[in-house]
């Protein structure tokens, strides 16, 4: 099978964030950036199918600054087969911007199954890989929990309120990637050592026009220090009749 | 008229500078993509698989054996050697933060891993013989064969030169060893020994000095050898330290490694395995550093995070500037081994360096830690006990101290 997977390079989450001087983006200093989380669950999902479904292919393609080839290389290490850098030094707030690029990239690949993130976990949009399903006029699933294809067509898992939505979908389709679904592997040395020698090829990225900017960013209030009412038993009524009175949350 | 002073606020950094709170010094900056790399993915396994156990085997006294394989997988076990023998082909300063993320974890599980890549996987690399790598290299990669590494004597400990444990060719070519072995890490699990003797022809009787000293490759199962526990230690209890005890083991002649020659041989392990000491030592100091800096933030007394007193402040700022030191006598001697420059002496400096920083930033978190760093749940102590052993082995820090004296005044102090 030809599998795609769209990756993003991300903010690692450990340090805090600071507002650039724009007042509108973040401040990078001293952050390091990692492969979004849902996008290693994706990438660790076309690894299996295409260890279950031998022989076949990984292709890793993402959207970012040159820095990005870093974020590829690891999917590289991982096992996948070749990278696509699509070069972009800001990548835009608005996720049709992007989805456009993406679709450009993916529709010559004659790809089987393309797979996303449920969202990225710096901008949150949940946007991108159902925009280029309908750019390329594929079926999309999104937010899988569990995925299997076999005779050229898939069944996939979604968790819905309370309970299991199994869909069914023919191929070529979409499928964007929740958590749960697996837990990605180690790059081991031998493949961080393998994936220098990968293909990895680098073009400009053909974004579409953004809609949507982002016109500022604010830091949410400083949370005040909790408080302790009592201890054990003893302390519950004073604690609902605070949880009532002041948090108003019961 | 007094001169006007300025106002306090401009001693303070511009709040433009925002610090690196992971990595204050962006040492990551001299780290390639493909170190870094290999550093995050030791890191992820150490979190994983040793952190949520290792309080527990510690106080148990017993080594975590089902993480073997799983090490071997990632691919740690001699990983600065060649890929054709199923090592990694890893550079030098990858291989230093291998050893730096597992000792983040534990000294136990940095020693392991020392033993079989720098003292037993790689004499038989560097001093084997073309078979004796392509049957035991690839198996000893994935840990499906353990290796340890016999030197230290009972009575000679820092003087090997002196050992008494002797081989004796026989006239058919084949050799027989005699002797013992004491603090032999892993010497209980291993399945191959490298055992270092001195080694008299056939037709001689006389045992030679320190150049006759060779190193043979025993397997474990070989009658007359024999491996005992050392019970009673309090440092490096995730870790087995064993006697071995060799009575008349019979081995073939194609048992000796036929490029080993003199006591330089077995030096020359101990200098591999000391480079990764002195990153080890470092992980160690930093998993201390951020368990200090993370209680720190989060307990409170006199009404305060206790981060928030200048003592506190002072402790965890000598802590980090001693890692980053630290780190970067480590990467440039990574740097020049890579090279081919680094000398012996370059690394009794890092490891005597880092070990002795490492053993003082572990102290000094423990009591940041009030009593709750008494526990096995909190790291700082257990490290603390643990770099007593890496203290003193490979090289006590006296001894290292006494080399760079050596070569500083050229006179040795050592008798
Ligand atoms: C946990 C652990 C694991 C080990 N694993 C191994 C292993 O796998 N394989 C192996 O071969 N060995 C191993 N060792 C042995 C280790 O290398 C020795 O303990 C070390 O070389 C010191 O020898 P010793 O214990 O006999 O101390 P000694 O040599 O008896 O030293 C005692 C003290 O005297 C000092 N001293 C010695 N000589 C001088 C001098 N000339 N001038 C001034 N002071 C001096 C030392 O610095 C030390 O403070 C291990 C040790 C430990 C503790
Ligand atoms: C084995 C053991 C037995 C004990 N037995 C008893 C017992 O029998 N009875 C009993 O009542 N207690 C006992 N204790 C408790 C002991 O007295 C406390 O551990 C001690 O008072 C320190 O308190 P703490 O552990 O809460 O540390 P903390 O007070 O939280 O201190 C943590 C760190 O912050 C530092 N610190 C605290 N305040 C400041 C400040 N204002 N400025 C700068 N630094 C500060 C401390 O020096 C320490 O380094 C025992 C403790 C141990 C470990």
């Amino acid at each position: 099978m030809k599998i795609a997977v769209c990756i993003k390079r991300v903010p690692v989450m450990e340090v805090k964030f600071a507002i650039a001087k724009d007042g509108a983006s973040v401040d990078e200093t001293g952050l390091k950036y990692d492969v979004n989380d849902f996008d290693l669950w994706a990438v660790e999902a076309a690894l299996q199918l295409n260890e279950k479904n031998a022989p076949g292919e990984v292709t890793v393609i993402s959207l970012g600054p040159d820095a990005a080839s870093e974020q590829i290389r690891k999917a590289l290490s991982m096992g996948a087969d070749k990278g696509v850098l699509l070069k972009a030094d800001k990548v835009p707030g608005d996720a049709f911007a992007v989805a456009e690029a993406l679709a450009a990239e993916l529709k010559a690949g004659a790809y089987d199954v393309i797979l996303f993130g449920k969202k990225s976990i710096d901008f949150d949009n949940s946007a991108t890989g159902a925009m280029v399903g309908e750019l390329l006029g594929l079926p999309v699933v999104t937010g899988v929990s569990k995925l299997e294809i076999a005779g050229g067509k898939g069944t996939a898992h979604r968790a819905v309120e309370g309970g299991v939505e199994v869909l069914e979908f023919p191929l070529p389709a979409i499928v964007t990637v929740d958590e749960g679904l697996n837990k990605e592997r180690l790059p081991s040395l031998k493949g961080i050592m393998a994936a220098k020698k990968k293909p990895l090829e680098t073009k400009p990225a053909q974004l579409g026009g953004a809609g949507v900017t982002v016109s500022k960013m604010e830091l949410p209030p400083e949370r005040a220090a909790g408080r302790i009412v009592g201890e054990g038993a003893a302390a519950v009524p004073e604690l609902v009749r605070l949880l009532q009175s002041e948090a108003k949350v019961l | 008229m007094a001169t006007e002073i300025a106002p306090a606020e401009s001693f303070l950094p511009s709040p433009e500078l925002r610090p690196r709170e992971a990595d204050l010094f962006n040492i990551d900056a001299a780290l390639t993509e493909e170190e870094r790399a290999v550093r995050d993915s030791v890191r992820r396994f150490v979190d994983e698989e040793v952190l949520p156990i290792i309080g527990k085997h510690y106080v148990d006294g017993t080594f975590p054996k089902h993480l073997i394989p799983k090490m071997g997988e990632l691919g740690v076990f001699g990983a600065n050697l060649p890929e054709e023998y199923g090592c990694a082909g890893l550079n030098n300063v990858q291989y230093g933060l291998i050893m730096q993320e597992l000792e983040r974890g534990d000294s136990g599980i940095r020693s392991f891993a020392s033993v079989q890549g720098a003292l037993v996987m790689y004499p038989i690399y560097a001093f084997g013989s073309e078979e004796q790598k392509r049957h035991w290299l690839p198996k000893m990669a994935t840990g499906e064969v353990i290796g340890c590494f016999g030197l230290t004597e009972p009575d000679y400990g820092s003087n090997p030169a002196g050992m008494i444990t002797v081989a004796r060719e026989q006239a058919d070519g084949s050799w027989v060893l005699n002797g013992a072995k004491m603090w032999i890490t892993n010497g209980s699990q291993a399945h191959v020994s490298v055992v270092w003797a001195k080694a008299v022809p056939h037709g001689q009787t006389e045992v030679g000095d320190e150049r006759t000293i060779r190193g043979f490759v025993v397997p474990t199962d070989t009658p007359g050898f024999r491996a005992r526990d050392q019970k009673g230690k309090l440092s490096l209890r995730a870790s087995d330290t064993s006697e071995l005890i060799l009575e008349d083991v019979r081995l073939p002649a194609d048992a000796i490694l036929p490029k080993s020659g003199g006591l330089k041989s077995p030096l020359m392990c101990l200098t591999q395995a000391r480079y990764g000491i002195s990153w080890g030592a470092l992980g160690a100091a930093i998993a201390c550093y951020e368990e200090a800096v993370s209680y720190s933030k989060n307990r409170v007394m006199f009404d305060k995070p206790i981060g928030a007193f200048q003592i506190q402040q002072v402790r965890l700022a000598d802590m980090l500037t001693e890692i980053v030191k630290g780190q970067l006598v480590s990467l440039h001697l990574g740097r020049c081994k890579d090279l081919g420059t680094f000398t012996p002496q370059m690394v009794s400096l890092a490891k005597r360096n880092n070990v002795n920083i490492a053993t003082d930033i572990a102290r000094e978190a423990r009591r940041l830690l009030g009593g709750n760093g008494i526990l096995a749940e909190y790291a700082s102590m257990r490290h603390m006990a643990n770099l007593e052993s890496v203290y003193t082995y490979e090289g006590t820090h006296d001894v290292h101290s006494l080399i760079l004296g050596q070569a500083i005044t050229g006179h040795s102090a050592f008798k």
